[in-house]
């Protein structure tokens, strides 16, 4: 009969510090490629459609006329990136959530 | 005198909203019926509505913890439907997500056994060691659970050599954290109290009333369906993890086995990993129909697709491993204790939004 | 995949009967809408092959229930009650074509109705997206 083998844990949980991050005060570090949010570059699109037509939740539109206009509808992006690899001018991205850009807008 | 308790939906060993309506003689349970379709979203439906290509994010929405999975199966399909060949590396890949995904979808059904058994500090050490699991599959897909990377032909993202020693690196932690607490979930006095001759289902039972997974596995039903060596699992070389009694601890051995497993194929895995393209190019769209099979951590998983020869799919239908363990869980419920429910219940490891798509 | 075997409505209980006596494993059933009729496939598993035998039947046929043969078909064919309106009958529990449905839901979601399909989302042209 074993008893209270969780010990060894407790008596090491207790020496290296906690886990968790103090959080305000350290962020985490997102990995490389960390699919945040998606991101345009208005200068380089043609206003072609494609991600529109890709695009799996409907969150993009894309109108030519009577204006150029690309539409984003960020509460509906799912974040898969099939968009990006459909650009055929690779003005689209996904960047990390925290890249300091993200203050800026809104 | 025999009265009726509603178990559930809002219960708080479980996880997810689903009910049982157990007929309670005394203490004990004389008989259990589900009670279903608080997250019925009719996904099925929906995926006839969009694009063949655009299902596999779709359908990797099924459930939120064996996401991969889920998209790995449904490509498995159109690629039988529409013979692409899946470039070796490919598979390799495949084979490292599905098991990352196995490993910390056990490392959560055993923390929430340990949080259904009031053993709440098991429950943090485990899942404290399943962040490492999350933080390999972030590093190298960019999302911790929808990671999006499964296409049709292939794969979307590659393992770079710095990915790969990052993964290494997490494996070898989470081997040395697991090896700590396996003890505590297999040899501990009062864990075993809770869990030993609980819930017993012989393997006769399990087998006629369809248990997949852990739960057939656990009474001794040698049943892995990556042993018909899908993906690269073939190369591997592997034997599915059984146990005997039946019981909940039999099942909770299979999962402290299958993990222990499951971390040597992702070392293998990495090991054996072949340089090839990504993903095979193809045109057309599928034609015909197809029934797929893949093992999830909670067992089998079958996908029926019938295609007609345009970009949207006639038919789509899934069967959930949690879908097939119901009626092995209603079997193993009678004649237990009102008190061993939520032991037993988690003990199988239910995915609730899963069986209901 | 292939159809091992056509299944009618007069054989079905005799020949799904024999399935679990054989040694398959009942994986599940699958209803495929095709327009005026309805495919029910019955797969059944033994050493990783799939067996699929498939029931061709009207769109207002009463199909005999196997839940007393494998207690697992129980909640597939509540389901297909639910989801399609096809009526099994001598189910073990009935629970009314509301076991995944809930009142106030659409009655036979799943079946297809000529000439009308369903978008998914409805885009909205003006509505205001971030950025």
């Amino acid at each position: 009969m074993k008893l209270f083998t969780i010990m060894k844990d407790i008596a090491r949980n207790t020496v290296c510090g906690p886990v968790t991050r103090n959080y305000p005060a350290v962020k985490r570090v997102p990995f490389p490629g960390e699919r945040g949010k998606l991101v345009m570059d208005p200068e380089k699109c043609i206003f072609c459609g494609i991600c529109a037509r890709k695009c799996p939740s409907h969150a993009l539109t894309v109108t030519r006329k009577p204006e150029q206009e690309w539409k984003f509808e960020r509460f509906r992006c799912i974040l898969c990136g099939s968009c990006v690899e459909a650009c055929p001018k690779k003005c689209l991205r996904l960047v990390p959530r925290l890249e300091p850009e993200d203050n800026s807008a809104r | 005198m025999s009265m009726l308790i509603p178990f559930g939906p809002q219960h708080p060993v479980l996880p997810e909203p689903l009910q049982l309506r157990l007929e309670i003689n005394d203490e004990q349970v004389v008989s259990a019926m589900p009670v279903v379709g608080y997250v019925h979203r009719g996904l099925e439906k929906l995926a006839e509505q969009k694009d063949f290509q655009q299902d596999t994010y779709l359908i990797e929405r099924v459930c939120g913890i064996c996401s991969f999975i889920h998209s790995l199966t449904y490509c498995m399909g159109i690629e039988e439907l529409m013979n692409i060949e899946v470039p070796p590396r490919a598979k390799y890949l495949r084979v490292v997500w599905s098991e990352l995904h196995r490993m910390h979808s056990h490392l959560l059904a055993l923390g929430l056994l340990a949080d259904a058994f009031g053993f709440e500090n098991l429950f943090m050490q485990l899942w404290k060691t399943r962040e490492r699991v999350m933080d390999a599959m972030e590093c190298t897909t960019g999302a911790r659970v929808m990671l999006g990377s499964c296409c049709i032909g292939g794969v979307r993202k590659d393992i770079n050599p710095e990915q790969k020693k990052f993964v290494l690196e997490q494996l070898a932690a989470v081997e040395k954290e697991f090896n700590s607490l396996s003890r505590v979930l297999l040899d501990d006095y009062s864990v075993k109290e809770r869990l030993v001759g609980v819930g017993v289902i012989d393997r006769k039972t399990a087998y006629a009333t369809g248990a997949v997974g852990p739960t057939a596995r656990g009474s001794g039903v040698e049943m892995d369906h990556r042993m018909t060596g899908y993906c690269a699992y073939g190369d591997l070389g592997f034997q599915p993890v059984t146990e005997q009694d039946g019981d909940s601890y039999s099942r909770t051995k299979v999962r402290v086995r299958e993990l222990f497993q499951s971390i040597g194929l992702v070392r293998a895995a990495l090991d054996a990993m072949p340089d090839s393209e990504l993903k095979t190019p193809f045109k057309g769209n599928p034609n015909g129909e197809v029934a797929v099979r893949a093992e999830q951590p909670r067992g089998e998983v079958l996908y029926y697709l019938k295609a007609n020869g345009t970009d949207k799919l006639e038919r789509l239908r899934v069967r959930t491993p949690t879908f097939a363990n119901v009626a092995p869980l209603l079997s193993m419920l009678v004649g237990c204790s009102l008190a061993d429910v939520a032991v037993i219940i988690l003990s199988v490891d239910p995915c609730v939004s899963c069986t209901e798509r | 995949m292939t159809i091992q075997e056509e299944l009618t409505l007069d054989n079905l209980l005799e020949k799904l009967a024999s399935m679990p006596l054989r040694g398959y494993r009942f994986v599940t059933m699958t209803t495929v809408d095709c327009g005026d009729s309805f495919d029910i496939y019955y797969h059944f598993d033994r050493k990783y092959k799939l067996v699929n035998l498939r029931l061709k039947i009207a769109r207002d046929a009463k199909v005999p229930s196997i839940s007393g043969i494998c207690s697992a078909a129980l909640i597939v064919e509540n389901e297909i009650q639910d989801l399609f309106g096809i009526t099994f009958t001598g189910l073990a529990i009935d629970y009314q074509r509301h076991f995944l449905l809930g009142d106030t839901a659409p009655e036979k979601p799943f079946c297809r109705v000529p000439g009308v399909s369903v978008s998914a989302v409805e885009v909205k042209k003006s509505a205001g997206g971030a950025q």
